[in-house]
């Protein structure tokens, strides 16, 4: 249990609960809203695929922008500086644009209702049944977890019991999620995309006004401990934990530029559901590129905040000169510690009202694709086949019902063993890469067979599993983020083979039965769109912004590199 | 194919009614703010700015949801 009397406690009073009681209410509104918009199961678990681009474009980085990024970056930002961008414009960037100009065509194009079911497609019903039992599964313990972790922050800022918290924001998410499904889900995480601006950007300009301007904060962040490496993005050794600084940008850029954020960012159905809801193929295409502006922002708000509150809160600033120990505070609180020093009442309360959104979208967006994989994957599927449409839109809130019930009694677990949570969460991060693996291969290589699929997928799932154990016993000894590039990088490579020499002795599926599925037997007309109304215009076309995008992102890491 | 604008439900007028709703609180914060509250925050004088720039962010998003209104095709 965590001190009653944190040094962190906020001093909120009844304007900041106003301010926090008005965003719940507005949540709680558009769920009503949004209920009005279901009137069956597509319109449950896709939005009716009728959403605008840019609805779904901030949709698909706010389900990314949640606690353990707002917290977790900002704390990076705190302990390495700038180096720490990288997770944005090396690891988010060039995959959610490979995924927008690439990948989205086959998702959308082909009419699957979730990432598993273009598995089922592709390689049939054992990739199908091992892909949607481990998304199901990973989904309701992260939707725990972000759950947990909200409870932790409301506890320690407001001194709410745990168990308060956890109940009340679990009711908050399924009350909406049940009520207007994905539509109310994803309309919430643009709003909440605003509210997390609002809240961090007068904090990040009250703050370098406080260090004395941009100048201010490189001469403080210099003579800190860490130095000016601080200041560049590039070569980041200290991030990676490679000594080499040639290594540590190979490592950056394969291992999490590449393995790492391809798996995440194309195979992970939370974000590939949002794209899937949009309106057209045009829309689902722009939908992750349209993302990728905000996205490569978001840094300044999020990594200049732990920048500033390392140099300029003295308790922060002591534990760093320290090397990290001591004290009771750590690189964690660098968010929580600015807002208690600078924010005035007010803003104090909205800046609260930004973390607890995060928190809760974070969670809903796990939800909301536990129940479209849970009801279509595995109930359709498997168990109760050919029922009305009726029955399932009635399941999958009942499904939802489950999942949040289960995120619960994670929650509960994960305050008992919060060390396991953090294994859980790496663990999961690896069953990404294998998955980019056989996804692509199962894309682009139309001799690649059914049997290939799950053999490659369960073996570089073990190969993952494998390197995990070996670090976290010490077998293999790589510091910083090198386990988690070396894991992701291996289940890669060994997925590849795998799969390739299954593919060779087993016999391939017939190619009438690939069309929309492969690359050379899907015909052009089905890959790219035609242009619909209110796709007009060269801003709207995907590939030309997906450029701007990538150039914007070189001009980026050349400015700050 | 008959067109029809949609009602209340529009997103962008949500967003602009819960920041602006933020706005009027932030900018009657920011000008009965105490000094003490001004220092705190480095001499800025955070919620009336916070709040003024807000209240000028619904307003263009009120503007955008009137230019280009939701046009929703009624079927027949």
């Amino acid at each position: 249990m965590l001190p009653l009397d944190s040094v962190l406690r906020l001093d909120a009073t009844a304007v900041d609960y106003v301010i926090i009681a008005t965003y719940f209410v507005f949540v709680l509104g558009i769920g009503y809203l949004a209920k009005r918009a279901v009137s069956n199961s597509l319109d449950f678990f896709l939005s009716g695929r009728s959403l605008p681009a840019w609805v779904t474009g901030l949709a698909f980085i706010s389900a990314n922008l949640g606690a353990i990024e707002i917290m977790g970056m900002s704390a990076n930002g705190a302990q390495y500086g700038m180096p720490t961008v990288h997770y944005f414009w090396i690891g988010a960037i060039p995959a959610m644009l490979f995924l927008g100009v690439v990948m989205m065509p086959f998702y959308y194009g082909s009419k699957v209702r979730s990432v598993p079911e273009f598995m089922l497609r592709r390689f049939g019903k054992p990739a199908h049944l091992v892909n949607a039992i481990s998304f199901a599964v990973a989904q309701v313990l992260i939707a725990g977890v972000n759950l947990f972790l909200l409870a932790t922050i409301v506890n320690v800022l407001l001194g709410w019991p745990i168990w308060v918290s956890v109940i009340a924001a679990a009711v908050i998410v399924l009350s909406y999620i049940t009520l207007g499904g994905l539509s109310a889900a994803i309309y919430n995480e643009v709003l909440q995309f605003f509210v997390i601006v609002a809240a961090l950007l007068p904090l990040t300009i009250v703050g370098l006004h406080k260090v004395g301007g941009y100048q201010g904060l490189i001469d403080k962040v210099t003579a800190s401990k860490g130095g000016a490496e601080q200041l560049s993005a590039w070569p980041g050794n200290d991030l990676s934990g490679f000594n080499n600084s040639f290594l540590s940008v190979i490592g950056l850029v394969f291992g999490l530029g590449f393995v790492l954020s391809f798996g995440y960012w194309t195979t992970n159905f939370v974000e590939v559901q949002r794209a899937m809801a949009s309106k057209n193929m045009s829309a689902a295409r722009r939908t992750p590129i349209i993302g990728s502006f905000p996205k490569m922002f978001i840094p300044f708000i999020v990594i200049i905040p732990g920048m500033i509150a390392a140099v300029a809160v003295p308790e922060l600033q002591q534990f760093k000169q320290a090397g990290g120990t001591g004290g009771n505070v750590t690189y964690n609180d660098a968010l929580l510690l600015l807002m208690r020093d600078l924010l005035p009442n007010g803003m104090l309360g909205l800046a609260i009202t930004g973390l607890l959104a995060s928190f809760m979208a974070g969670m809903a967006a796990n939800l909301s694709s536990f129940n479209t994989v849970t009801t279509y994957d595995l109930i359709e599927r498997y168990f109760v086949k050919d029922r009305s449409d009726d029955f399932y839109l009635r399941t999958g809130r009942w499904v939802t019902v489950a999942g949040t019930v289960i995120a619960i009694g994670t929650a509960a677990i994960a305050s008992g063993y919060s060390n396991l949570m953090d294994y859980l969460q790496q663990l999961f991060s690896f069953f990404n890469a294998p998955l980019f693996a056989t996804f692509i291969l199962g894309m682009f290589w139309k001799r690649m067979t059914a049997a290939a699929g799950w053999i490659g997928l369960v073996s570089g799932t073990t190969t993952a599993v494998l390197v995990f154990i070996l670090s976290e016993t010490g077998v293999i000894n790589l510091p910083g983020q090198g386990a988690s590039f070396v894991g992701a990088g291996a289940a890669f490579v060994v997925d590849i083979l795998v799969s390739v020499v299954v593919s060779k002795v087993t016999r391939a599926k017939e190619e009438s039965e690939l069309v929309g599925l492969v690359y050379s037997l899907t015909p052009k007309e089905q890959r790219t769109e035609a242009a619909g109304e209110g796709d007009h215009g060269w801003y709207r076309k995907p590939v030309l912004l997906a450029g701007i995008s990538l150039g914007m992102v070189i001009v980026l890491n050349i400015v700050f590199g | 194919m008959a067109e029809k604008k949609a009602g209340a439900f529009d997103i962008r007028v949500v967003i602009a009614a819960l920041i602006g709703l933020y706005g009027v609180i932030l900018t009657v914060l920011g000008i009965v703010e105490k000094q003490a509250e001004i220092d705190k925050a480095a001499g800025i004088n955070i919620n009336l700015w916070g709040g003024i720039a807000m209240l000028v962010f619904a307003a263009l998003f009120v503007l955008w949801a009137r230019l280009r209104p939701i046009v929703v095709p009624v079927e027949e």
